[in-house]
């Protein structure tokens, strides 16, 4: 009994210390990623092309991901409000939601997730394979050459991408209420004006900016830190989806204790 | 042909060569490199043999700063290359062309590009320049022609041989090789150790070989190291090495196997 209770300290101590050294790593790896960023005017083609396969790469998901968060939203909204509120409302509420919430947060989860394993996949495959041991060796840093274009681009398309989910989930709601549920074109749209701010665009577009760049920064970490052959590979991949999430969830919690 | 770009008179220039001392270095718990003590002349043509797994691979990646020892300390040119900060670190490996164990092709690449990187990161040079390098270094290995295809669509032995390309790239004054003429056929094998005697004679290239391939340790080499149990054990001229006494270099020369490896059980 006393000994397990040992263990259990010690595996919990041994996990902590793991931890926060792990943490040390990812942030001496964000603090290369700052300094070098001049990096992406001096590829700026490696910039460019990653920004049009992520752009091009995420569309259909996008789209897919924005239809149908839009389109149930505006089923819930009108069930939750039958009865209680005019279905004026339904409107601006699902605007509300998909602006705020459940546009920037289902797409970093779904693109996010998605591109941030595929970094650590093929960072972790060059890892494996001595590409990146080839590529310092050549005197080229492998955060300015590999990180710097994936991370900017990253940021950068992510708001992109967001604010074309959220076009596309209005759609997809107005669909839902007026060629489904029957409302007028003018119920649904026309109250959305009234509660239009610009600070919810921005904090919206704001949040997934953050989105981008952590779930990028973690997939080239976790990219880089990749050990021991396929097995290894697979293991990074996984392990930047998850985190990927689980840092997308804990940012939003933060972000919106301090923006709202 | 290749030239060197010119070089200026430095007191760096005095101090030209590699120095290995007292390297330490171990993989979880497990000691590899145990006082690893060594001295690479600038000019010279030196190989490292030793059993699979003693590591060689990791003394190579050591002298490029790819990997930083526990203790000891490494110079190049009289530049203590552990403790370099990282800009410094790069001017240094920029002196290095190094041939990966698996050639290490970016596999994302076309084989022009993988040899063009390191021209298109630090020259000027332009388009028609670089193919023109891309086209000499790929003549010098007997891949010309090859420029445009994928690492993935090359054999073992080709995909060595653009490494190898990429390695001489950059006119570097060092290039380590690890294990070159492993998987080639005999013929293309024994054309890379002319390739290595010609870089090293004719360009006063550094070099540095690590190989089980005794045959070509014999021919481009001025001097073979052995490295065993984490330390260098022998030092010698070819023909010294072919009649070493020590009992573990004769016998990793005339590959005889040890007569204790093999647990004899009696039935
Ligand atoms: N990154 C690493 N992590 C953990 N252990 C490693 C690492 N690199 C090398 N080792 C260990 O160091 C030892 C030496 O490896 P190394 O690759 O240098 O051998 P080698 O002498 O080059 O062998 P070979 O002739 O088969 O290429 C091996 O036991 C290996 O397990
Ligand atoms: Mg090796």
């Amino acid at each position: 009994m006393a000994n397990s209770t040992h263990n259990l300290a010690g595996k919990v101590g041994r996990r902590t210390l793991e931890f926060m050294s792990e943490l040390g790593r990812f942030t001496k790896l964000v603090g290369r990623v700052i300094s070098e960023i001049g990096g992406i005017f001096q590829d700026r083609g490696l910039f460019i092309q990653e920004c049009v396969t992520l752009g091009v790469d995420s569309l259909p998901l996008v789209l897919i991901v924005g239809l149908f968060t839009g389109a149930v939203s505006g089923w819930q909204g009108h069930y939750q409000m039958e009865g209680y509120l005019p279905f004026e409302f339904i409107g601006p509420g699902t605007f509300k939601a998909v602006l705020l919430e459940l546009g920037p947060v289902l797409t970093a989860l779904i693109i996010a997730g998605r591109v941030s394993a595929s970094i650590a996949a093929e960072l972790g495959t060059m890892k494996v394979t001595e590409q990146i041991d080839a590529l310092e060796t050549m005197a080229i840093s492998s955060v300015r050459y590999l990180a710097v274009p994936r991370v900017a681009a990253m940021t950068v398309m992510m708001p992109v991408l967001t604010a074309q989910a959220i076009f596309v989930a209005m759609l997809g709601a107005s669909f839902v209420c007026i060629v489904l549920l029957g409302m007028t074109s003018n119920q649904f749209w026309g109250l959305i004006p009234n509660f239009f701010k610009l600070y919810d665009v921005f904090a919206g577009l704001f949040k997934s900016l953050f989105f981008g760049l952590a779930a990028s920064l973690l997939g080239c970490y976790i990219g880089f830190r990749t050990e021991g052959g396929a097995e290894g590979v697979g293991m990074a991949t996984i392990t930047a989806f998850v985190w990927s999430c689980l840092a997308i969830l804990v940012i939003d919690f933060l972000l919106a204790l301090m923006l709202f | 042909m290749l030239t060197r770009l010119g070089e200026q008179i430095t007191p760096e220039t005095l101090f030209k060569m590699i120095e290995v001392r007292g390297v330490h270095r171990s993989f979880n718990g497990k000691h590899v490199l145990r006082g690893v003590d060594m001295t690479i002349e600038t000019g010279e043509s030196i190989t490292i043999i030793g059993q699979s797994g003693c590591g060689k691979s990791v003394l190579l990646k050591h002298l490029v700063g790819l990997m930083v020892p526990e203790s000891g300390t490494i110079t190049v040119d009289g530049r203590d290359i552990t403790s370099a900060r990282r800009k410094e670190l790069y001017e240094i490996r920029m002196k290095f062309g190094v041939l990966f164990q698996g050639a290490a092709l970016f596999d994302s690449m076309t084989v022009e590009e993988n040899i063009s990187l390191g021209l298109r990161q630090h020259t000027a040079l332009g388009d028609a320049e670089i193919a023109n390098r891309v086209r000499e270094c790929l003549t010098l290995v007997n891949m010309d022609g090859t420029q445009k295809l994928k690492p993935a669509e090359l054999s073992g032995g080709m995909r060595k041989r653009v490494g190898l390309a990429r390695a001489i790239a950059m006119q570097p004054s060092y290039i380590l090789y690890d294990e070159p003429t492993t998987g080639l056929d005999p013929i293309t094998a024994d054309s890379i150790n002319d390739l290595i005697i010609h870089l090293n004679q004719k360009l006063s290239v550094t070099t540095v070989v690590v190989t089980h391939d005794m045959v070509s340790a014999y021919k481009v080499s001025d001097r073979i190291v052995m490295l065993h149990e984490g330390r260098i054990i022998f030092s010698g001229t070819p023909d010294e090495t072919k009649n070493a006494k020590t009992d573990i270099v004769r016998r990793f020369v005339n590959g005889e196997a040890d007569a204790q490896s093999y647990v004899i059980t009696s039935y």
